[in-house]
């Protein structure tokens, strides 16, 4: 017995290892790829005003301090000067300080969203690929129930996923959230369970079968360290589309109703009513979404590229 | 062939099965249930009575679901409460827009996005490769109503090249047979009309194929490079065949297949795409009237249209399925 445990110790260290120089090798890719540290720069860039910048905005991103000077008749708004960096906003608020602020919202919505839509993606594409890989016949049932499931949500649209969870919980934000969280579920649930059961076809598997290690722990040691690369990239890229989902609901109008929160999906929302006179209310915000999508779009690829086994080396 | 066509269409059972059970329970998780959906907050409690007797709601489960799939059997799928029409007859009137609209983005996608990703796999490292991956990484991080917004400024308001809004000019007295206004032009020899119709799907048609473009050049790319690589391609070259039928036989019908499920896959982003690309250009399709219908709680409607679209993204993910075994013959012995 004591043998077999010290065998399977070493087995598992050196599974251990494997993975380790895996990931290792990756970020000596990843440091060598201008996309890789373009995406890096941009996505600390943004972690950093997201973190920061809320302190230090020139003014209160909800006080309205220059509603005097505006007149939506005839179409004045402040423009850039001084005082205001980009002008004012259509109730008065200075826009440059709603932009930081709202980058803070916008990046709290994206990770939010795609932690909740990983943790219940991982969940059910564990259980189904080791259920698949390592359960036999009663597994493979399950595996296929649980993936019939995940199909059907896959049948429909993100998007109009996102819009029916909307519709029916109600205007928050949490409801965005757990929208566009429950879009992603359906794709990280796949992705594991897909490299779950690629795994379990390989032979340390075999091996820890045939030493007599219990499947939870074949299942949460070597199965699941061994699968979660291609999750985490699918993470990473989902931070951008959650982003831009985010800001779809927000246009159709179901985004966050908390109209004392600035967020630059609502912002862009806002904005549509005054594209003639202000398009640039509707620029700004757009740019920093499509900057900060960039970014996690651009790291994302580059990890797969760096965590692809076939362009190893 | 025909067998495997069977097949996978025995497989949608249970897909559209447990797809009918979401959508049986997804009204009664309403806040309110769907009878104060219909009614909204001017109901008083004996309509609310009333409203839930004819709806049938004092019925055992059971027996809802099973009048539930038979209304469904029958395409019925309710009245829309904010225009009192069959929601069945508002999306036969507006389905045709949408299928122009998403065809139209489809040929664009296509037509442009398998030659730049075939060129740029032949090219490796060229300002052409280098182009159509920085168009793949950017397009799919550009929101679709922004890029909408772009274009109506720069191609409508700006140039004046085309028109901003609408599917046809109302000044035009073109006849319409199908609801498809480009083809009912071609069958009433209306050529303007029909003309004028193309002109109209030209902006937001390149608005909605911003995303498919992006993913379909870049699987394009990849495949093709993996292609290129394989040993048959280098017997190909080596025993002297020309460029165009090394291509043609060898490389695309080859790099086809991940490309081809992209295609299918996109279907779906193509029809969220087009409830925001159809709200900013004013496309009067049921993408248009589904954000119409969430403004106003149309639930209904809401219902109905998930259910269509999942239906059709079924159906088309079928069909790519059934390509398959076109491109690839191995697969439809499998």
């Amino acid at each position: 017995m004591s043998v077999l445990t010290r065998k399977a110790d070493r087995i598992d260290r050196l599974a251990d290892q494997h993975g380790l120089s895996l990931w290792q090798e990756a970020l000596r890719r990843l440091r060598r790829s201008p996309p890789a540290i373009i995406g890096a720069v941009i996505v600390v860039l943004f972690v950093v005003i997201a973190l920061v910048g809320p302190l230090l905005v020139p003014h209160d991103p909800l006080s309205q301090a220059w509603r005097g000077e505006i007149s939506e008749a005839r179409g004045a708004f402040p423009g850039p000067r001084a005082e205001n960096w980009l002008g004012v906003d259509h109730l008065g608020r200075d826009e440059f300080s709603r932009l930081i602020v709202g980058a803070r919202q916008t990046l709290i919505v994206g990770v939010v969203s795609t932690l909740l839509g990983l943790a219940v993606g991982v969940l059910i594409g564990g259980i189904a690929g080791a259920a698949a890989g390592l359960g036999g016949r009663a597994g493979r049932f399950l595996d296929s129930f649980i993936m019939r499931i995940i199909d059907m949500l896959l049948a429909v649209p993100s998007l109009l996923l996102a819009v029916s969870v909307a519709a029916v919980l109600g205007q928050s934000l949490a409801t965005v959230m757990i929208a566009i969280g429950l879009v992603s579920v359906p794709i990280f649930a796949r992705l594991l369970r897909g490299a779950m059961l690629a795994q379990a076809e390989s032979e340390y598997v075999t091996a820890a079968v045939a030493l007599g290690v219990p499947q939870w722990k074949i299942a949460w040691s070597h199965l699941l360290p061994n699968s979660v690369g291609p999750v985490i990239v699918q993470a990473t890229l989902t931070l951008a589309t959650a982003i831009i989902e985010a800001a779809a609901l927000s246009f159709l109008g179901l985004g966050n109703a908390d109209a004392a929160i600035p967020e630059w999906g609502v912002m862009l929302a806002d904005a549509q009513r005054y594209l003639s006179v202000r398009p640039e209310w509707a620029i700004y915000p757009s740019v920093g979404i499509i900057v900060i999508a960039l970014g996690f779009t651009l790291l994302g690829e580059s990890m797969r590229e760096a965590l692809d086994p076939k362009l190893r080396r | 062939m025909g067998r495997f066509i069977a097949r996978r269409l025995m497989q949608l059972v249970p897909t559209l099965f447990g797809l009918s059970i979401l959508l049986f329970i997804w009204p009664r998780q309403l806040p309110g249930g769907p009878e104060t959906a219909l009614l909204g907050d001017r109901g008083t409690p004996e309509q609310l009575v009333l409203i839930r007797q004819s709806l049938g709601l004092d019925e055992p489960l059971i027996v809802q679901y099973g009048k539930f799939l038979e209304r469904l059997a029958r395409f019925d799928l309710g009245t829309s409460i904010s225009t009192r029409r069959p929601v069945l007859t508002e999306f036969a009137d507006r389905f045709p827009a949408t299928v122009e609209l998403t065809v139209t983005a489809m040929i664009i996608a296509i037509g442009l996005g398998i030659p730049l990703g075939y060129l740029a796999a032949r090219h490796r490292g060229s300002i052409l490769d280098q182009l159509s991956v920085g168009w793949s990484l950017l397009g799919v991080c550009v929101p679709i109503f922004f890029l909408g917004y772009v274009l109506k400024a720069v191609g409508a308001e700006n140039l004046g090249w085309f028109p901003s809004t609408g599917r046809q000019d109302p000044t035009i007295d073109a006849t319409h047979v199908t609801g498809f206004y480009v083809l009912d032009g071609l069958l009433t020899q209306e050529w303007d009309a029909s003309l004028d119709a193309l002109w109209h799907l030209v902006l937001p048609g390149l608005t909605l194929a911003s995303i498919p473009l992006a993913a379909i050049v870049r699987i394009t790319r990849a495949s093709v490079i993996e292609v290129l690589g394989t040993e048959h391609v280098r017997t190909a070259e080596a025993k002297g065949l020309t460029d165009a039928v090394l291509r043609r036989r060898h490389v695309l019908r080859n790099a086809m297949l991940p490309v081809s499920t992209t295609i299918g896959l996109m279907t779906g982003t193509l029809l969220s795409g087009a409830v925001l690309t159809e709200t900013v250009f004013a496309f009067a399709g049921i993408g248009a009237f589904l954000a119409q219908a969430i403004s106003e709680l149309d639930y209904p409607v809401l219902m109905g249209f998930i259910l269509f679209i999942a239906l059709i993204y079924v159906l088309v993910n079928l069909v790519v399925d059934v390509s398959y075994g076109l491109i690839d013959p191995r697969i439809r012995v499998r």
